[in-house]
């Protein structure tokens, strides 16, 4: 788009004319609040939920639970939307939760095909790449590939299990427990806990 | 439908790009599609399969040449305009009178009992369960996916269509989206987690050792060595035996 008017004629407030898509997006969600159907602060409260709250830490704090509390790991991988419901983690796009544990001989890894589903209540919203065409169209036919371009190098004795989320229930990946972590707490394994190797495309170097 | 968003198993898209330090929202108007997208969903005036089905009916080309936000928003005209709350004519004559105006802030219009309601709907979720149900299928049992090609909505992907592989999961009943999202009510069916081998989906240009599990409806699926034979047809033996004889009397 082009910018005639980015710099400042008087040092005020000069307003950039709206890009393409910009405008688009005011003139709908201008209709919708002045037909009622949607208001300023329902939008900007969801957003919020995303944007301060709901993230990757959540999963985090499950996946340093389960190390640290066997107990807790067996429930986790039996019933996954029960056990998150314990830490008081749960919600849309989580309703109906399975997680799958990475050992030496078996790595698991998500996609979406279809579309983009992720499960928001443990990793918040997905990152671009995990919604583009060359992660969907090629995790399910060549994960060693993709996986290496993520720099996880398998041995080609390790299974790999790619998980399709094509319904309503969401995929978290219980990455391997870093060897050298046996002191650590609970908060500080958390901390070692990345996004991605919770998607199954990264994994956790040892500490 | 055999849509441009049903990608599993295509080639040609490149490297998977990475972007460091990702933004959650790369523009406020990608905030503002997720929360109409959020706060209209969340009202009811569309569900989630109907939303999907939308943005798979996006035109191919637009599709692979969009963002993740642009596909939101397609979906979102489309669909608001389907369910009659938003006309194409109202987006465009309001544009027009956007272009001719400075543009300036939107006038906030606050409903806080509305955002209370759709603040707590994010975190109490959504489930699209419906009881347990009565498994055609136990875990372990050879399944075979239909071939089917249905032009509407469905979470069937190409890639394991005819393909052969074991239950992994039962689950329970769960909404059933190939009507859900045509306007066919909920109709619920039993819900499964399907282990493929890769060898069965990618024959000879298989990776290497591994799996892939897709969850599928039950009418997608066929018990394994079920082979549908051509229908025999009905060849009425006896009495083409009977006018055999019969002719050879006649001799």
């Amino acid at each position: 788009m082009s910018k005639p008017h980015d710099h400042d004629h008087d040092g005020g407030h000069h307003p950039q004319p709206l890009s393409g898509i910009e405008a688009r997006v005011r003139a709908v969600e201008s209709l919708l609040l002045e037909k009622g159907l949607v208001s300023s602060d329902a939008i900007d409260r969801v957003v919020s939920a995303y944007e301060k709250d709901i993230g990757p830490l959540n999963g985090a704090r499950a996946v340093a639970r389960a190390w640290r509390d066997q107990q807790f790991k067996k429930r986790l991988l039996a019933d996954a939307t029960a056990a998150l419901h314990e830490l008081g983690i749960g919600g849309l796009q989580g309703e109906h939760m399975m997680a799958v544990e990475n050992t030496p001989k078996v790595h698991n890894v998500v996609v979406c095909t279809l579309c983009s589903c992720y499960p928001w209540p443990v990793l918040g919203l997905p990152p671009a790449w995990y919604k583009s065409p060359p992660y969907r169209s090629r995790m399910v036919k060549e994960p060693r590939a993709v996986l290496g371009e993520f720099g996880v190098k398998l041995d080609p004795s390790v299974e790999v299990r790619v998980w399709d989320s094509s319904a309503e229930i969401r995929y978290l990946v219980l990455p391997m427990r870093p060897k050298g972590t046996d002191n650590l707490s609970e908060d500080d394994l958390a901390k070692l806990v990345t996004r991605d190797s919770m998607i199954g495309v990264g994994t956790i170097a040892s500490g | 439908m055999n849509g441009v968003h049903d990608l599993g198993g295509m080639d040609g898209f490149g490297p998977v790009l990475r972007e460091r330090n990702e933004p959650l929202f790369h523009a406020d108007w990608e905030r503002r599609v997720f929360g109409m997208m959020l706060a209209t969903m969340g009202q009811g005036f569309y569900n989630l399969d109907e939303i999907r089905h939308s943005i798979e009916r996006m035109a191919p080309a637009h599709y692979l040449g969009s963002t993740y936000y642009e596909h939101w928003l397609a979906g979102l005209e489309r669909i608001l305009g389907e369910k009659g709350r938003l006309t194409s004519t109202e987006i465009e004559t309001r544009l027009t009178k956007l272009a001719a105006t400075a543009p300036a802030p939107l006038p906030a219009r606050n409903d806080s009992t509305l955002a209370d309601r759709l603040g707590q709907a994010v975190y109490a979720g959504a489930p699209s369960s419906r009881g347990k149900g009565n498994p055609r299928y136990r875990a372990g049992a050879a399944v075979r996916v239909i071939n089917m090609n249905p032009s509407g909505h469905t979470r069937c992907p190409r890639y394991v269509r005819g393909a052969r592989g074991v239950i992994e999961h039962v689950h329970e009943k769960h909404i059933f989206p190939d009507a859900h999202a045509h306007g066919r009510g909920e109709r619920p069916q039993m819900l499964y987690t399907v282990a493929f081998e890769a060898a069965e989906l990618w024959g000879k240009d298989a990776e290497g050792r591994g799996r892939v599990y897709v969850d599928l409806w039950e009418s997608y699926l066929e018990p394994a060595g079920f082979v549908r034979k051509t229908v025999p047809r009905k060849v009425p033996r006896r009495p083409r035996a009977a006018a055999r004889k019969q002719k050879a009397k006649r001799r």
